[in-house]
């Protein structure tokens, strides 16, 4: 088993995307084949953006249990008021300035919990935590 | 279609080309968004042939290529990357193009040419 933590600063819209960059390679070295670790890219990068864009700072962990790899994305606040909405694509809260970088088009939550095996949220005015899962694939199960 | 072809038919210059073979090498899909939670939302299974054209050139459009495994962006409406973005897409081995046409225009060539949506790797219905 190994672990990885990354921190991740609200507003940090200058390194928006640094950890999940460093969070694919480090995937690619765990030997996941090319669609799993786009998978896992895709959706490392729209939870890092989500930190970004609505909490106040965060953290992403990494822990490799071959042959699954979680993802917990856990922030301090302020929470989703309603996770219903904020799961439904097209719905969003994000700034002017999320949406000039590309984003807040509401299919963030969305684009994760498709490319993800497992996804579980929970969400109060503490904080958000994200958990994915995405299993290795074996030449047999591929 | 050679890439070469496409950028002609589309009149884009080179920003950075990190491989001059892509130039000679067949592009089939293109995505075309300025919403990058759309392109994150296409898992390609031929990314070494898909394009993406947008008209947000910063540095999310790279860092979403990067995800996606897309090495070929064009830039529509003469958009530049700025110097530093310029750097991080050298960093990160992008090959850059801009074009003067609009969004619409240079898709229209490319679809009329026979380029296709790039789609998402389970979604045979596109």
């Amino acid at each position: 088993m190994t672990i990885h933590h990354f921190d991740v600063a609200a507003l940090d819209y200058e390194k928006a995307g640094q950890v999940s960059s460093q969070i694919k390679k480090m995937v690619k070295e765990y030997g996941f084949d090319p669609i799993t670790v786009r998978r896992i890219a895709v959706a490392t990068y729209e939870a890092e953006i989500n930190l970004i864009i609505h909490s106040h700072g965060g953290r992403v962990t990494v822990n490799y249990e071959a042959p699954w790899l979680y993802l917990i994305i856990k922030d301090i606040g302020p929470g989703i008021p309603d996770l219903e909405k904020a799961m439904r694509p097209g719905w969003s809260t994000a700034s002017k300035e999320a949406q000039a970088m590309g984003f807040g088009a509401g299919l963030g939550l969305t684009n994760i919990q498709k490319n993800s095996d497992t996804f579980h949220l929970t969400s109060d005015p503490s904080g958000t935590t994200l958990e994915l899962g995405f299993k290795k694939h074996t030449e047999e199960s591929a | 279609m050679k890439l070469q072809s496409a950028l002609k038919l589309i009149q884009a210059k080179p920003m950075y080309i990190y491989d001059p073979a892509i130039l000679w090498r067949d592009y089939t899909y293109a995505a075309a968004t300025d919403l990058m939670s759309d392109a994150l939302a296409m898992i390609c299974t031929n990314c070494n042939r898909t394009i993406l054209l947008t008209g947000l050139a910063n540095a999310q459009s790279l860092r979403t290529a990067e995800m996606l495994d897309i090495t070929t962006i064009i830039y529509v409406r003469n958009k530049r990357l700025s110097d530093d973005n310029l750097e991080l897409a050298i960093e990160m081995e992008m090959n850059v193009f801009t074009t003067p046409l609009p969004m619409f225009e240079a898709i229209g060539i490319l679809y009329r040419e026979g380029f296709k949506t790039a789609t998402r790797h389970d979604d045979s219905s596109l």
